[in-house]
């Protein structure tokens, strides 16, 4: 019996350490739960989201402020972004969100550019200023359809 | 002429019905393991309730596997690390170390390395274990004692290593990152913040609950075809022996198609 | 009290048992003998509901055990005991455990009380104060002995023993075989012994049941079976190599496989 206690208490160690594992792993590693639930979530259109996923990054100054939370397609055929903000960081009602790219072949962000306005967003709000992502495509095209019209 | 159509004809006849009689000799096998397993956890609800059989086995098959868990998961962050680094640094994007590490960890090498490991080290044991119950006719006594060994034998070691597999496959992650961290930052001088900053940045709550949901069911893979290649072993002590082996040998296989079919459903 | 009705048992395409009916006599002691193969342990397992007859019935009192439920069958069996082969103790536990089993398992009783039937049940064996002993510690005749203990743990009306004298010394199966005739008489319980040994199976026997290629071919005493002027039964009774019961076991005509004729294995 005495034997048999000192097993159930082994195991217990075992059933905790595996426990605090998966939580350290979804709390840190996954932001379950953490810094990603507990901000506030914006909405923004774009015409092109140029491939953004949710996960990616969403960048004030070049930090890193919250991530995409969900990409959806609204009735209009554009895509609909949900940004998830940290809390302690505040968006005015102005800001322009623009589709960047971490230098040129790297993955998609959202760069949130601060503008002037008093009234600050909050959660649930939409920004309206937006830029969709350059595409290198377009630019090509447009400098060769261009310079062949001259 | 006819004569050599005979011989095609019969020749084709074999090799069809072999391969007719091999499906169906693997389908009733499917069969036949389904059903013990079912019985068996469908004693879980049934008193009395095995509860201390449980722990007994969570600490045989658990904790007893928990130093070769942590060995694989150490050289495997290890090595991750070494070979990402290299393919990595050809491309100037050695930065990204930590998410390729993390992610190759987390969804796949985690679970299916810990669970190849789990079907040698518990796994085969519980083959044995049964099985050498089988032939000493344990088995047997149980039921004249009014035992049921389905709920006595079987049920509890299903169910401690469907448990244990995803515990100790997060200790597996855990130990490999950090292994991983330790040779990419502080070995192969990769920026520290660049390596968890990428890592964290990368690693999405789906990617989590793909390598554990692949745990759970690899856990439970191991469970129910080891304890049944147990109980059913031909009782022999060669009997056991090969049982022990094919309960490994089916256990690998199907933990990599298994692997295969719940990856293809988490993309 | 025990009563087979019709009972057949095929593996395959042998017969172990052929539509045998036999009577188990209550408060006595049963012997079953036959040379190997004869069906006696087939008998043994069907009668203690370890296999399920091919066809036919076999009644404990009013119940059929080839119908009943399981949890009928698991009532039924607290009634039973049996003492197996290789004594199959549970060898993850000692021998005071090992008695105790059944009585862990279905009763409620207080642990001091537990111990009182275990060292009665081991005094009556004669091997009280081994009780920490592991069944890997024991001689075979100590682990017959100790399995016929556990048997006798929540006093069963009916005990089986599949060959008690296998495998053991003189003296231990003398010992063995003592036990079972003493304590059949003192606890009034029913016993069904299974076993090859002649003299000792005549010994105590109240009743005795000689089978022969899955039929019963004598039955009696044990002195009439030994006054049988049937020719099977007196070449079993007197061990000669050669009789009704051939020498040979080959199917084939010796001279056709010497000459490598048709009819030979290689045809």
């Amino acid at each position: 019996m005495n034997e048999y206690k000192k097993i159930e208490l082994v195991v217990g160690a075992f059933v905790l350490a595996g426990i605090i594992s998966i939580s350290w792993m979804a709390v840190k590693l996954g932001q379950i739960g953490g810094v990603g639930a507990s901000g506030y979530a914006l909405e923004a259109v774009f015409e092109d989201a140029g491939g953004m996923r949710s996960g990616s990054d969403v960048m004030l100054a070049g930090v890193v402020i919250g991530r995409v939370s969900d990409v959806v397609i609204n009735e209009e055929s554009e895509a609909k972004l949900t940004l998830l903000i940290h809390d302690d960081i505040s968006i005015t009602a102005d800001a322009i969100a623009s589709v960047r790219t971490k230098g040129i072949i790297g993955e998609r962000y959202v760069r949130i550019s601060q503008g002037g306005d008093d009234t600050l967003l909050q959660s649930g709000d939409e920004i309206e200023e937006t830029e969709s992502a350059i595409n290198i495509e377009d630019l090509v095209s447009k400098y060769i359809f261009s310079s062949s019209e001259e | 002429m006819s004569g050599e159509l005979v011989v095609t004809h019969n020749w084709f006849v074999r090799v069809v019905g072999k391969l007719g009689r091999n499906v169906l000799g693997i389908v009733s096998w499917l069969g036949d393991m389904a059903s013990i397993t079912t019985s068996s956890l469908a004693l879980i609800f049934a008193p009395p309730w095995q509860g201390r059989h449980v722990v007994l086995q969570l600490y045989a098959l658990g904790v007893g596997s928990f130093i070769i868990i942590a060995i694989t998961g150490a050289f495997t962050g290890m090595v991750l690390s070494l070979q990402g680094y290299y393919t990595l640094a050809k491309f100037g994007s050695e930065s990204l170390l930590g998410s390729a590490v993390a992610l190759s960890i987390i969804r796949e090498l985690g679970p299916v390395l810990g669970a190849l490991m789990l079907v040698g080290r518990a796994g085969s044991s519980i083959t044995a274990e049964i099985g050498i119950m089988r032939v000493t006719e344990q088995l047997d006594a149980l039921q004249m004692m009014a035992v049921n060994p389905r709920a006595r034998i079987i049920l509890p070691r299903i169910v401690a290593i469907t448990i244990a597999t995803p515990l100790l496959v997060s200790m597996f992650d855990i130990i490999g990152l950090g292994a991983g961290y330790v040779v990419g930052v502080e070995m192969l001088g990769v920026n520290a913040g660049a390596f968890t900053g990428e890592m964290v940045a990368k690693i999405l709550p789906e990617d989590l609950y793909a390598g554990w949901v692949k745990a759970v069911v690899f856990g439970f893979l191991v469970g129910s075809v080891c304890t049944y290649m147990g109980y059913r072993a031909v009782p022999t002590t060669e009997g056991v022996a090969k049982a022990t082996t094919q309960a490994v040998v089916i256990g690998s296989v199907g933990i990599l198609m298994m692997d295969y079919i719940l990856t293809s459903f988490f993309l | 009290m025990i009563r087979s009705e019709k009972l057949t048992r095929r593996f395959g395409d042998v017969t172990a048992l052929d539509q045998t009916d036999v009577s188990i006599r209550e408060h006595a002691i049963t012997v079953i003998m036959g040379g190997s193969g004869s069906g006696k342990t087939t008998l043994l397992r069907l009668l203690a509901a370890l296999d399920i007859p091919t066809s036919g019935s076999v009644w404990f009192d009013g119940d059929d055990l080839a119908q009943v439920s399981s949890k009928r069958l698991y009532e039924l069996r607290a009634r039973m005991g049996m003492v197996f082969q290789y004594s199959a103790l549970l060898n993850s536990l000692n021998v005071y455990d090992n008695v105790a089993f059944p009585l862990h398992e279905h009763t409620k009783l207080d642990e001091s009380v537990i111990r009182t039937v275990v060292s009665m049940k081991l005094e009556q064996v004669g091997l009280r104060g081994f009780e920490h002993l592991m069944p890997s510690e024991l001689s075979g005749g100590m682990a017959k002995r100790v399995a016929f203990a556990r048997a006798l743990a929540m006093d069963p009306e009916v005990v089986f023993f599949d060959e008690p004298t296998s495998g053991l010394d003189p003296i231990s199966a003398g010992v063995v075989t003592t036990l079972i005739h003493d304590l059949t008489q003192k606890t009034k319980m029913t016993s069904i012994v299974v076993t090859h040994d002649v003299q000792a199976g005549l010994a105590i026997a109240d009743h005795v049941i000689l089978l022969w290629q899955g039929k019963v071919i004598a039955e009696g005493t044990a002195d009439e079976i030994r006054q049988s002027t049937d020719e099977r039964v007196s070449q079993f009774i007197e061990g000669r190599p050669d009789g009704p019961i051939p020498f040979s076991r080959s199917t084939t005509p010796y001279i056709d496989d010497l000459l490598h004729s048709s009819g030979g294995v290689n045809s």
